[in-house]
């Protein structure tokens, strides 16, 4: 079954373009630099994973694809960072869009302190993706199911986000993430306070998401990364030391840091 | 071979010890503070709780026609204009006939308040079918019979130095006999505006002013002071000029509340030539001295709403004001009330700046709105606290059980509103 997998991601990847780019991008809080001078492709409909010891910048980095950075005050990016051709950072780019193109997911799972209906419903509502009531529901309910959480909650739909587990609140914000329709979906550490049996299930939900969205992954586990990405980015000191095929990087990696890295000496 | 003993050492003895002491310091910290708090309530309630009633006297009034509406038109403005004077004495001859000279009379008439002619104006306005009929009707006795029947007057000491001499205590005790004289409710402490007899004088008219002018205060302060806060808070990016509002804020709020009266005075009055000694002003300069607290509450409130939740709404695609209107104000509003109200609170409590803009004249009339001249609570407490009429110091603690009762309730409600706003999660 896998072998089949990944058989057709090697066919599709001699054709596909990559939806994302970066070039040369740094990133400074004030005066400090967390991105030293990073290019990354990110292939369309795969996973890609960036990892890396902490404080390194995945986050930041992660950051730069839908312009959370703009948040921070101090934070400056520079640089060139393409999606579908266009430079997101161009003043004619208005955040709101880009953000509803490229999705996100929080390390901690953050529901909105309202029903699990309103949850989902909030994203397409202010972007009017729906023209009746009927629509938004059903819009709602589709994304819960693609999220994999339809069943555990289609008779509690009023209940607070909040009420419910810390696996089934971060599968609410995924489909939260979905309703809007984006195109990628950026995940910063989406499992880190996660038991495994929910870990399992949000690395399956991904697995699925593939074949709509392109996903960008921050993760901590190694295991994790070889086991749900295509490529994998290895980060250190917020410089790109080594990006390439998942396999590869895990079997023979070129760089000296990054086999220190993978096989635990540094972290 | 390790320590394993369980049994406490002298070294954790002390270190219970320690800890025992410092329980007991903490409660009997909280014990003084307490006794004063109920050594206050005490004071005030034992003093204020007499002016909740008040001495009336009964007489047997006839509403003779011939001495109200002569000509029997039954107008309004001619029984405005009666004399009601002769129907009282005339009563009170038939009690004391004995009181036949004129300064006897006089006398006598001066057990009954000299506000009695307007109470029985009043009855007669408001029911014109009382004239040709007689009935008994219980009149406000003066200050000093009220007293004199709460005990309040040592009937012991030199006549001379009383204002209630022994004929008048006589008198009075032949109405106790009779059953004339009475206590009831004092109804009048809830519906008279000031007066300059104790026994006629109520809190309506100032709490009145105290409710036009915070209901100014609140329109005023509210919305710029949620606007400021969330400006500041969400939008401003931190600058010179950002830091620069931010001290002068925090300035504001320690400023004495005295220095906004003056600047009440400065501008409102002699520059804008607002209304002097109405609620109008008296808002407006309580609504500049509630301000800086309501915005600085406001933003420590907006700031504890977590980033994430700002983060999820960005992230999803909202604007920045939707972010703001939809999730931080939202989750912030109920502290931001609870924030408001208290500020309101203090605002109630306050008298120097009011003393400022001239609500501090005597003021009979009861204000119908925000334009007309009025006084507040405490600057009321503060006048009657003033007066040399021995009358007055159980009303004084009277109007400030009713004032500690408005700001009880107020804070009840800033309570009430949290909870209740807050379950919506
Ligand atoms: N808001 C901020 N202001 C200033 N410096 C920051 C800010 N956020 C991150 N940094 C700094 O930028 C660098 C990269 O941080 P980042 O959060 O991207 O690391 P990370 O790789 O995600 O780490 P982790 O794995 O621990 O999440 C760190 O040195 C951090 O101290
Ligand atoms: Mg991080």
């Amino acid at each position: 079954m896998a072998g089949v997998i990944d058989m057709q991601n090697e066919t599709e990847l001699a054709v596909k373009q990559p939806i994302m780019t970066a070039k040369n991008v740094d990133v400074f809080y004030g005066k400090k630099q967390a991105i030293d001078n990073v290019s990354l492709d990110i292939p369309e409909n795969e996973i890609t994973s960036l990892i890396g010891p902490s404080g390194c910048g995945k986050s930041t980095f992660l950051r730069c694809f839908n312009r959370m950075n703009d948040t921070i005050d101090s934070c400056k990016v520079s640089g060139k960072i393409e999606f579908a051709g266009q430079d997101i950072y161009s003043p004619k780019v208005d955040v709101v869009a880009l953000r509803a193109r490229i999705g996100m997911v929080f390390q901690k799972a953050n529901p909105f302190p309202k029903s699990i209906f309103e949850n989902v419903a909030y994203g397409p509502r202010i972007h009017d993706l729906s023209s009746s009531k009927d629509e938004l529901e059903h819009i709602v309910i589709t994304s819960l199911k693609r999220a994999g959480l339809y069943d555990e909650v289609s008779d509690r739909l009023d209940d607070p986000g909040t009420s419910l587990s810390g696996g089934q609140q971060q599968r609410l914000c995924i489909a939260r993430a979905i309703a809007v329709d984006p195109q990628i979906i950026l995940m910063d550490e989406p499992c880190s306070a996660l038991d495994p049996i929910a870990t399992a299930i949000i690395e399956e939900l991904m697995e699925s998401m593939k074949r709509d969205y392109t996903i960008v992954i921050v993760t901590h586990s190694m295991a994790q990364a070889a086991r749900i990405s295509q490529k994998t980015a290895f980060f250190h000191l917020g410089k790109v030391i080594e990006y390439g095929e998942t396999d590869k990087m895990f079997t023979s990696p070129d760089n000296e840091l990054t086999q220190n890295y993978i096989s635990g000496r540094i972290g | 071979m390790p320590d394993l003993n369980l049994i406490t050492s002298d070294q954790l003895k002390k270190r219970h010890a320690k800890e025992a002491r410092f329980q007991w310091y903490g409660r009997i910290a909280i014990m003084i503070s307490l006794s004063f708090l109920v050594f206050m309530f005490v004071a005030i309630f034992y003093r204020g709780a007499g002016a909740f009633q008040q001495t009336k006297i009964g007489l047997d009034i006839d509403f003779s026609e011939a001495l109200i509406d002569p000509q029997g038109t039954r107008d309004a403005e001619v029984i405005a204009g009666a004399n009601f004077k002769p129907l009282i004495t005339k009563s009170l001859a038939q009690v004391f006939p004995e009181a036949a000279n004129r300064a006897d009379k006089r006398a006598v008439y001066k057990l009954i308040s000299s506000g009695s002619v307007f109470e029985l104006g009043n009855m007669v306005k408001d029911n014109p079918n009382l004239i040709g009929t007689s009935r008994r009707v219980w009149l406000t006795a003066t200050s000093e019979v009220d007293l004199f029947m709460k005990g309040k007057i040592d009937a012991d000491i030199d006549e001379a130095l009383r204002r209630l001499k022994d004929s008048d205590i006589a008198r009075i005790e032949m109405l106790k006999d009779s059953g004339l004289i009475k206590r009831k409710f004092n109804t009048a402490l809830f519906t008279n505006g000031d007066s300059r007899e104790p026994e006629m004088a109520g809190i309506l008219g100032a709490a009145l002013g105290s409710f036009f002018s915070l209901l100014i205060c609140f329109l005023i302060s509210f919305p710029l002071g949620i606007l400021t806060a969330v400006y500041l808070e969400e939008y401003a990016k931190k600058s010179r000029i950002t830091d620069f509002i931010e001290v002068n804020i925090n300035n504001l709020a320690a400023v004495p509340s005295i220095v906004f009266g003056l600047l009440g005075l400065s501008i409102f009055l002699n520059f804008f030539h607002l209304p002097r000694s109405t609620p109008l002003v008296g808002g407006m300069v309580l609504a500049l001295m509630t301000l800086p607290t309501i915005i600085i509450a406001s933003r420590s409130i907006l700031r504890s709403v977590p980033k994430s939740i700002r983060d999820a709404a960005l992230g999803l695609g909202a604007s920045k004001t939707q972010t703001t209107f939809h999730h931080v104000v939202p989750l912030a509003l109920p502290g931001m009330l609870t924030g408001t109200i208290l500020g309101m609170a203090r605002a109630l409590g306050e008298t120097a700046p009011l003393l400022m803009i001239g609500m501090v004249a005597f003021i009979v009339d009861i204000p119908k709105g925000v334009t007309d001249v009025a006084t507040s609570l405490p600057v009321q407490i503060f006048l009657w606290a003033d007066s040399p009429e021995k009358g007055f110091v159980e009303r004084t603690s009277a109007a400030i059980i009713v004032l500690l009762i408005f700001l009880v309730l107020m804070n009840l409600l800033a309570v009430y509103l949290r909870r209740k706003l807050e379950r919506r999660w």
